[in-house]
C-alpha cells in the first residue's frame, strides 16, 4: 500500500538515504531499526514529505508522487500524499496553546473543514481510545511526558490517515510513561493500524512489529519478518546491532 | 484652595479633552497601523523574496536610524515642497505608523523565530498548510512572547504623542502650551501634563499584566515545550 522506490535523499553532499526501497502492506507494523545516522528519521520524513526526496518515488494508497533532482515539487502535491500520513514525534510537538482536545480537533476543524461539534465527537472517542478521556481539558504542559504522547497519538489519528509515522514514540519517555505509549500503539497494531516506527526500543518493536527494516548510513541491509529477523538475522552487521540493543535494554 | 491645585482643576477639562480627540485615537491609530506594517515587513525579511527583502531593511534601517521628530517635520513640512500636502493629524499618524511599523517588525521577526520548528512540523503533519500553520500555530505562540516587548512600543507611543504637538496636532501637550502661553505658569501646567501621560503609561502597563496573565493560562511557556 505504501511503496518507496528507490529513494535518494541528499543533503547538500550528504547523501543520506542511498536508493531505499521499501514496501509496506496496509495493516502491517514496520520497525526502522538501526544506528544513530543511519536516516531512520530521514526515510520517515520523506514518505510524509517534511523532507523532498532528491530522487525516487512515493506511493501512499493512490497517491503517487515522482522525485527529480532539482525539480520543485508542487505544494499541492506535497499536501495530497501528506494528507495520507500521520506523524508521532520524538518530543511530541503538542499546540501549548491548545487543550487535549483542542489539540486534536484541529486537523480536522482548520483542515478538513468539519464542523466544531462533530470534531470534538471524534476527538473525545480518540482520546478515550489513547486513555486520556479523563483529561480532556487539560493543558499539554500540565500532562506527564505518556499522557502528551498518548494525546499526539489521537491527534496524528484524527484526520484517519492511511499510515501513521512514528519516530521513536517512546525514547523521550521513562520506561513506564513508555510502556503506556507501546501499550497504545500495541491496542492500534492489533485493529489493523498501518504504522512505520523507528525506533530502538527492541520492546517496542518485538511486541508490535510485524516487519523490521534495518537501516544503515543509508542502505537497508536487511529487511523481513520481524520474528525471523529478530531470532536469527541472516546478516552479521543486523546480528550484532541487534545484540548491543539487546545488551544495552537488559543492562539498564 | 491654593492657587496651583485651582489652575490645575481648571485646566484639567481641555487637557482631558485633547487626550480624548486627539492623543488617544493617534495612539491607537498608529499602533494598530504600525503593528500591521510590522507584520508585514517582519513576514517578508523571514519569508519573502530576496529584492523586497532588500526594500523592507532599507525602510528599517531609515526609519530606526532617524529622530522621530525629524521625520514627523519631514511629512508635514518636507512633503508640500514636492507637492505632497497633509493635514497635521494625517501627518502624524503616517509618521507614527511608519515608524512603530520599523520597530514592531523587529519584535515579530524575533517571536516568530523563536517558535520551535517542530511546532510548524506538527502543524504540517497534520495536513496545514503555510498559512494555516502560521495563523493557527505559529503566531499564537508568538504573539504570547511579543506582549511584553510591544507594551513597551505601545507606552513609549503614548508619549512621544506629544511630538505631534511639534507639528501643529492639538494634542494634549499642545493643550498645555496654549494655557502656558495665557497663565506664564509652565511648572504647573507642565507636571500636570506629565502626570496625566503617567496616569495613561499606568493603565496601560495594568492592561498588559493582565493580558500576559491571560495568556499565560496554558502554563509554563518553556515546560510547554519540553
Ligand atoms: N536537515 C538536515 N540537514 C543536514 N543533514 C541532516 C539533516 N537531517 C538529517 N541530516 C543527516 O542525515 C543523517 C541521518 O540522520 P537521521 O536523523 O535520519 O538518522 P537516524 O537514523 O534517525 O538517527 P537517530 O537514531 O540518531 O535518530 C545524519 O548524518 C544527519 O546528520
Ligand atoms: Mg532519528
Amino acid at each position: 500500500m505504501i511503496g518507496l522506490t528507490d529513494i535518494e535523499k541528499r543533503f547538500g553532499d550528504n547523501v543520506v538515504l542511498k536508493g531505499v526501497s521499501v514496501a509496506i502492506a496496509e495493516g502491517s507494523v514496520t520497525a526502522l531499526v538501526g544506528p544513530s545516522g543511519g536516516g531512520k528519521s530521514t526515510l520517515l520524513r520523506c514518505i510524509n514529505l517534511l523532507e523532498i526526496p532528491t530522487s525516487g518515488t512515493l506511493r501512499i494508497g493512490e497517491e503517487t508522487l515522482a522525485f527529480k533532482p532539482g525539480e520543485k515539487v508542487a505544494s499541492k502535491d506535497i499536501q495530497r500524499l501528506r494528507r495520507q500520513t500521520g506523524m508521532v514525534f520524538q518530543n511530541f510537538q503538542l499546540f501549548p496553546h491548545r487543550t487535549a482536545i483542542e489539540n486534536v480537533m484541529e486537523g480536522l476543524t482548520t483542515v478538513l473543514k468539519w464542523p466544531v461539534e462533530r470534531a470534538r465527537e471524534r476527538a473525545l472517542a480518540l482520546l478515550d481510545k489513547v486513555g486520556m478521556a479523563h483529561k480532556v481539558d487539560a493543558w499539554p504542559a500540565t500532562l506527564s511526558g505518556g499522557q502528551q504522547q498518548r494525546v499526539a497519538i489521537a491527534r496524528a489519528l484524527a484526520p484517519s490517515p492511511k499510515v501513521l509515522l512514528c519516530d521513536e514514540p517512546t525514547s523521550a519517555l521513562d520506561p513506564e510513561l513508555a510502556q503506556e505509549v507501546v501499550d497504545v500503539l500495541g491496542q492500534l497494531a492489533s485493529e489493523g493500524t498501518t504504522m512505520v516506527m523507528a525506533t530502538h526500543d527492541l520492546r517496542l518493536a518485538s511486541k508490535i512489529a510485524n516487519e523490521v527494516v534495518f537501516l544503515e548510513a543509508g542502505v537497508v541491509v536487511e529487511s523481513g519478518q520481524a520474528t525471523s529477523l529478530f531470532a536469527n538475522p541472516q546478516r552479521e552487521r543486523t546480528r550484532r546491532f541487534i545484540a548491543t540493543l539487546r545488551h544495552e535494554q537488559e543492562g539498564g | 484652595m491654593p492657587h496651583w491645585l485651582q489652575l490645575m482643576l481648571e485646566s484639567l477639562g481641555p487637557l482631558l479633552w485633547a487626550a480624548l480627540v486627539f492623543t488617544t485615537p493617534l495612539t491607537l491609530l498608529s499602533f494598530t497601523f504600525g503593528l500591521i506594517v510590522g507584520l508585514v515587513v517582519a513576514l517578508i525579511r523571514l519569508f519573502g523574496p530576496r529584492p523586497l527583502v532588500a526594500v523592507v531593511r532599507f525602510y528599517v534601517w531609515i526609519f530606526r536610524g532617524t529622530p522621530l521628530l525629524v521625520q514627523l517635520f519631514l511629512i508635514f513640512y518636507g512633503l508640500p515642497s514636492v507637492g505632497i500636502l497633509l493635514d497635521a493629524f494625517p501627518a502624524a499618524l503616517i509618521g507614527f505608523t511608519l515608524n512603530i511599523g520599523a520597530y514592531s517588525s523587529e519584535i515579530i521577526r524575533a517571536v516568530i523565530g523563536s517558535v520551535p520548528k517542530g511546532q510548524w512540523e506538527a502543524a504540517y503533519s497534520i495536513g496545514m498548510t503555510w498559512r494555516q500553520a502560521m495563523r493557527r500555530t505559529i503566531l499564537p505562540q508568538a504573539g504570547r512572547v511579543a506582549v511584553p516587548p510591544l507594551s513597551n512600543t505601545f507606552i513609549s507611543l503614548v508619549k512621544d504623542t506629544s511630538l505631534a504637538a511639534a507639528i501643529t496636532v492639538p494634542e494634549m501637550f499642545q493643550a498645555a502650551q496654549r494655557i502656558v502661553a495665557v497663565t506664564y505658569e509652565p511648572l504647573i501646567l507642565y507636571v500636570e501634563a506629565a502626570l496625566l501621560y503617567l496616569a495613561m503609561s499606568s493603565v496601560l502597563s495594568a492592561l498588559q499584566a493582565r493580558l500576559e496573565t491571560r495568556l499565560n493560562r496554558y502554563g509554563g511557556f518553556l515546560e510547554a515545550r519540553a
